[in-house]
């Protein structure tokens, strides 16, 4: 029998093999047909979705999970300008992501072909970096890079766009370096100059604050964090990026700031003399009006991507840098003054922040005989597992509850979409993570609204053989949304009410492959999770049917001071 | 707004002019002129941008974050040596064409074409240079005018020499 040649398709296969990869999602069509082929022989498992958003979003989750770089793999046109939102979602959460999409043969590029679209045009404004490959020869090199760029510095999506006939054209292999990239040289290291002045500044504090962002996830540093907080004997806020990247059951940890966060957190940096900013961008979401934000505060910012620095806050010390490398190196700086002296004491700053504590907790008050409050389920779930699951969310109330009210206790257990506010994140993202973490339980918060945008990834799940599990936080509307109606439109409700009958969860879910359960009282709440949670060979699908008209506090209405936080609608 | 050079060297690869101009739009910067061509060495460009903006820290940070830049060099007025080429065509009687070549002799301004009613000047130079020549150019009745991006490079002697207007 002739042996077939080597082609673009096996060069392809065999890069992806050489970077590690074991796992991608994706949707096959016409121009990345070629690559489908040597798929059949290659170890890679591909897990096959039902739309080109859910191969993103799943290969974001598993990345989140992982911390390793997700790889989707779609065709031309639809297929790439489907995956559009997972890559912006990637680069607003700098998410490490390769996604390879198919183009249309070489000689058609330009001419309107069926299924064309220009991707690399498409995707510059929403990756890292991408690729038009219109070599054979060039995919080890181009995939080796990608893979590169994507999980170093500041990490991010990483797009190679493969015209059919470069997949179908003889070629050889050659072991890919690093050589085509005299323009791309992360910093890692922080200055020791730098280093010093920040802990000098940090130790001359009253009121430090750290201030930490999903960079510090991303850089596998939240021992090094825990270390040094306790070292600095500084409190922490984690923005909803890093929520899991400090345990909340620390007695430094102050929880989530900023529009819908606790008010301890937000007030916490209002007040603060030096805030230590670790791989977090100052989003508006948690700065509220910038120029009232922490009004007092000298600022060191620590980050990885230098253009961030002073992008939306000035920084007093600036340190660019892994947050890793650069949390080793200041531990390293603070224990060797230590020598002469204990951390200061802080008694003043600690006895304020837990007067906050007390007097402003995060509440809410579940009535005995319902409707049920998604805060009181997501607070049952969190007991029943014994807070050992991974946990994804959408966009909306529920998600801001679920960062309030689960206690993450270790990183890569919160996967959301924090930057870009992806409605329909939670199921694909769950399954991504699933996939990479099968022993552990993987249960995707989410909305209404936002199952209803890609629910239809459960096939995946059953079909794949992907059990996670799901909760559908019924509420019949877009939650937020109502709420800014309610709140800043005179009770105007447009557009936003969903109905809570149609469509049916569980019958949905059990068409799906799913088991479907539905709780409706608060007593059955414990039954119905522990239902589920007995369940580990199919997905299972929660509906909750839960307060339609609940609002979710505390709330810094958008561009509002955080010295305003409002507690509840009696603040108002 | 005030307005800035930038001296940026890239790897010569398809699409680094749109990923330039792409972020300069995305951020929400406007470009006032650009200029692209190659360098002595092989496989690099330069790209002189002159641009609008109220401060270049931001700027110059997202234009070192794109995969494809190799360095980024911010060149003040003083320390600049630019240069922009220009082609202008300029109203003319056949009576006019003794002083009007006069004229743009003082600027070493070529003469490229000649009509009945115009005649065609090729002129480099510093933007000073240009602009001058335009005043000088107007009374007659400019026709067209077409300019070269600016190109820029770092000088390197200390003292800037006193003829800054005039390349020759």
């Amino acid at each position: 029998m002739k042996q077939k040649p080597f082609t673009g398709s096996h060069s392809l296969l065999r890069s992806l093999e050489h970077e590690g990869v074991e796992m991608m999602f994706g949707v096959p069509g016409g121009a990345i047909l070629p690559a489908y082929d040597p798929l059949l022989d290659s170890p890679i498992r591909h897990v096959l979705a039902r739309h080109e958003q859910g191969a993103g979003h799943m290969a974001e989750g598993y990345a989140m999970a992982s911390g390793r770089v997700g790889v989707a793999l779609t065709t031309s046109g639809p297929g790439a300008t489907n995956l559009i939102t997972p890559l912006q979602n990637a680069k607003m959460d700098s998410t490490p992501l390769v996604a390879i999409t198919g183009q249309v043969a070489s000689a058609a590029i330009g001419s309107d072909a069926f299924q064309e679209a220009h991707t690399t045009g498409l995707a510059m404004h929403c990756t890292k970096h991408s690729y038009l490959v219109t070599d054979a020869d060039r995919i080890p090199e181009t995939v080796h890079e990608a893979f590169h760029i994507a999980a170093t510095g500041r990490p991010g999506p990483v797009l190679i766009d493969i015209p059919k006939d470069v997949l179908t054209t003889p070629t050889s292999w050659l072991t890919p370096t690093l050589a085509g990239l005299p323009g791309y040289k992360p910093t890692t290291h922080g200055h020791p100059m730098q280093i010093r002045a920040a802990i000098e500044l940090i130790e001359s504090a009253q009121r430090p604050v750290l201030y930490v962002g999903g960079g510090v996830i991303r850089a596998g540093a939240s021992a090094e964090l825990v270390a040094f907080a306790e070292a600095a004997n500084a409190p922490v806020v984690t923005s909803l990026m890093a929520r899991g990247a400090f345990p909340d059951d620390h007695r430094l940890a102050l929880g989530m700031p900023g529009m819908h966060g606790v008010y301890t957190a937000t007030t916490a940096i209002q007040k603060c003399d030096v805030l230590v900013s670790l791989g977090a961008r100052f989003d508006d979401r948690v700065t509220g009006d910038v120029k009232a934000f922490a009004p007092e505060a000298k600022v060191i910012h620590v980050d990885v991507d230098p253009a961030e620095i002073g992008k939306v806050r000035h920084a007093d010390v600036p340190v660019v840098g892994d947050a890793r490398l650069v949390l080793r190196a200041m531990i390293e700086r603070l224990l060797s003054l230590r020598d002469r002296g204990e951390a200061p004491p802080r008694g003043d700053w600690f006895s304020q922040l837990a007067e906050w504590r007390r007097d402003k907790p995060l509440r809410y008050e579940q009535a005995e005989d319902g409707p049920i409050k998604t805060q009181f389920f997501i607070e049952r779930l969190h007991t029943l597992v014994g807070g050992e699951a991974i946990v994804t969310a959408g966009v909306g109330q529920h998600q801001m509850w679920a960062s309030q009210f689960w206690r993450f206790r270790r990183p890569g257990t919160w996967i959301n979409s924090g930057g870009l506010g992806t409605m329909g994140f939670a199921v694909p993202a769950a399954i991504g993570a699933k996939a990479a973490r099968p022993n552990e339980t993987v249960f995707a918060l989410d909305g209404d609204g936002c199952f209803q945008m890609t629910f239809q990834e459960l096939i995946t799940a059953s079909t794949e053989d992907i059990p996670v599990k799901v909760a559908v936080f019924n509420n019949g509307g877009y939650g937020m949304v109502k709420q800014w109606q309610n709140l800043f439109y005179s009770g105007r409700v447009s557009a936003s009410d969903l109905g809570t009958t149609v469509p049916d969860y569980p019958m949905l879910a059990e068409a799906m492959g799913c088991v479907g359960l539905r709780v409706k009282h608060p007593d059955d709440v414990d039954v119905t999770i522990d239902k589920a949670m007995a369940i580990d060979d199919r997905p299972v699908v929660i509906e909750v049917v839960t307060d339609p008209d609940e609002m979710c506090f505390p709330m810094v209405p958008a561009g509002g001071s955080n010295d305003r936080v409002v507690m509840g609608p009696e603040d108002l | 707004m005030s307005q800035h050079t930038l001296s940026v060297i890239v790897e010569d690869k398809p699409g680094v002019l749109a990923r330039i101009s792409a972020m300069f739009s995305n951020r929400g910067f406007n470009i006032h002129s650009l200029a692209v061509g190659p360098t002595h060495v092989e496989g690099r460009s330069h790209i002189t941008v002159v641009v609008d903006a109220p401060e270049l820290e931001q700027l110059k940070k997202q234009l070192h974050k794109l995969v494809n830049v190799i360095r980024v060099i911010e060149l003040d007025q003083i320390e600049a040596l630019e240069s922009e080429v220009m082609i202008a065509r300029v109203a003319c009687d056949p009576t006019d064409r003794g002083t009007l070549g006069e004229t743009a002799a003082m600027f070493t301004a070529r003469m490229v074409d000649l009509s009945p009613t115009t005649m065609t000047f090729e002129v480099a130079g510093s933007p000073q240079h240009l602009s001058s020549f335009v005043e000088n150019m107007r009374p007659y009745g400019i026709v067209d005018l077409v300019k070269s991006g600016r190109v820029a490079m770092k000088r390197l002697s200390e003292v800037a020499p006193v003829a800054m207007g005039n390349p020759t």
